[in-house]
């Protein structure tokens, strides 16, 4: 039941994952980070089986640095989904990694912008995607109240009420979530939306 | 476990390719056909089977002011014959880290050891001890690289370093979790209440053994699969020492002693005339 939800607005972009780790019944724990920072300026809000996730996620990151290393200027948001997806791609037809992704980045030429990458290596660049049982709810609530260019207050107030959506409507909604922002400043945590405190 | 979704259906596919398109995207999680009239002992049976965890065990550790506490029970079972009730559950990695051992006892016990090894390599190639997060990584990559091939290990790291107690768990299918209070197993749900609700970061040593040895019996009494020797060991800035090792059935008495019963008439010879 894990979630994983994002959105573009005026000048950044917003990440909202939830934190639980689950093993059938049992809820491990509550406050699982899910969503990386990739570098300064990008952050991947990944969804999915346990182990691939968080391997998969810090192979992407290490390569991600190792390009900044060796050739002295990061990665372009798109350069680093398109990596990601063909990454995605090779393993597909053998080892495959159960992985769903919601891409966000930001640069000073061409602004704010979202990819959604499937765990099957689909690609599309998007101005929202939601991944996991919650998208069901946070897709069509995002769909009516998103417009372009909204304020950062704005796009939490619509994160705030897609996470009400899923708690109130979702038979095992996650107790946690953790909202991650990305603009000009940098990729950061923007705050925590909890009901329970571990 | 399949939940009813026929009030959502579409037509359109929503992600090409899937047979259930209303699946999450993955392979759909075990799952058995709702019975439709009788056997509803069999439905009930089947479906606590499904979701029980599936390593016939109850191991637990929790951080505290103090450390780390790690206790476990010592029952091994086979399907329904209980082979064994002296099983070595907390295993030692070397003097100041304890993993413990939940699923296939020979994976664990291997693999457990093979880290002790690459711990000692580490310490000598670097000339410090290895920090328990990197040990915990050092385990999961290698469980994540034998993914799907059939180990089972669902266990903890714990153990004190540079930075002060530290306690992940990592498990077979490739997860790692870094956390305060873990208990994994099929006993680990009936733990996990009790531990839950007596636990408090400032507990002394001997309150934290307590509340470990305790949560143990309670799952020893419920889950058939859990039961033998509630070990507590404690892991501090020394390093770790075994607190004690109590059999289940005599805790059982101590924590419930019987009772004389209340004999309303005590049967005596019939008078005779």
């Amino acid at each position: 039941m894990e979630c994983v939800f994002g959105m573009v607005g005026k000048g950044f972009a917003l990440v909202v994952a939830d934190t639980s780790a689950v093993n059938s019944i049992l809820v491990h724990k509550s406050n699982e980070d899910k969503i990386m920072v990739l570098d300064q300026h990008k952050l991947m809000g990944a969804s999915g089986e346990a182990g691939d996730r968080a391997q998969f996620t810090e192979y992407i990151q290490k390569n991600v640095s190792l390009y900044q290393f060796r050739n002295g200027i990061p990665l372009t948001t798109s350069a680093a989904a398109n990596f990601m997806r063909n990454e995605l791609a090779t393993a597909l037809r053998k080892n495959p990694y159960q992985v769903n992704i919601v891409l966000a980045g930001y640069e000073k030429e061409t602004g704010p912008s979202l990819y959604f990458i499937d765990y099957i290596a689909t690609l599309h660049k998007v101005d929202k995607a939601a991944f996991g049982y919650g998208s069901y709810f946070a897709l069509s609530m995002m769909d009516r109240h998103y417009h372009p260019d909204m304020t950062v207050d704005e796009a939490i107030k619509l994160a705030d009420q897609c996470i009400e959506e899923i708690r109130s409507r979702l038979v095992v909604a996650p107790q946690n979530f953790i909202i991650k922002i990305v603009d000009q400043d940098g990729a950061r945590e923007h705050s925590w939306r909890r009901t329970t405190k571990e | 476990m399949k939940l009813d979704f026929s009030g959502l259906e579409s037509s359109a596919p929503l992600y090409g390719g899937n047979d259930n398109l209303l699946s999450d995207g993955f392979s759909d999680a075990p799952s058995f056909d709702l019975p439709v009239t009788s056997d509803f002992d069999g439905f009930q049976k089947n479906s606590i089977q499904m979701v029980k965890p599936a390593k016939g065990t109850t191991t637990l550790a929790f951080i505290f002011k103090d450390g780390v506490m790690v206790a476990a029970d010592s029952r091994a079972s086979m399907g329904g014959y209980i082979s064994s009730q002296s099983v070595k559950k907390i295993i030692e990695i070397n003097p100041y880290m304890l993993g413990t051992m939940a699923g296939g006892a020979a994976d664990c016990q291997f693999w457990h050891r093979n880290l002790g090894i690459k711990c000692r390599l580490h310490e000598l190639a670097n000339k410090r001890r290895i920090s328990v997060t990197g040990a915990s990584k050092l385990l999961a990559n290698i469980l994540y690289s034998y993914r799907g091939m059939g180990l089972s290990v669902g266990t903890m790291i714990a153990g004190w370093d540079e930075k002060g107690p530290g306690l992940y768990y990592v498990d077979s299918e490739g997860g790692r979790l870094k956390g305060t209070k873990f208990s994994v197993g099929s006993g680990s749900p009936y733990a996990y209440g009790v531990l839950d609700s007596g636990y408090n970061y400032d507990m002394s040593i001997d309150e934290a053994a307590e509340l470990a040895r305790r949560a143990i019996y309670h799952a020893t009494f419920r889950d058939g699969a859990s039961g033998g020797v509630a070990s507590v060991y404690h892991v501090g800035p020394t390093g770790w020492t075994k607190l004690s090792g109590d059999d289940v059935g005599e805790l059982h008495y101590s924590y419930y002693p019987v009772e004389p019963a209340v004999v309303e008439h005590e049967m005596t010879e019939a008078v005779t005339a």
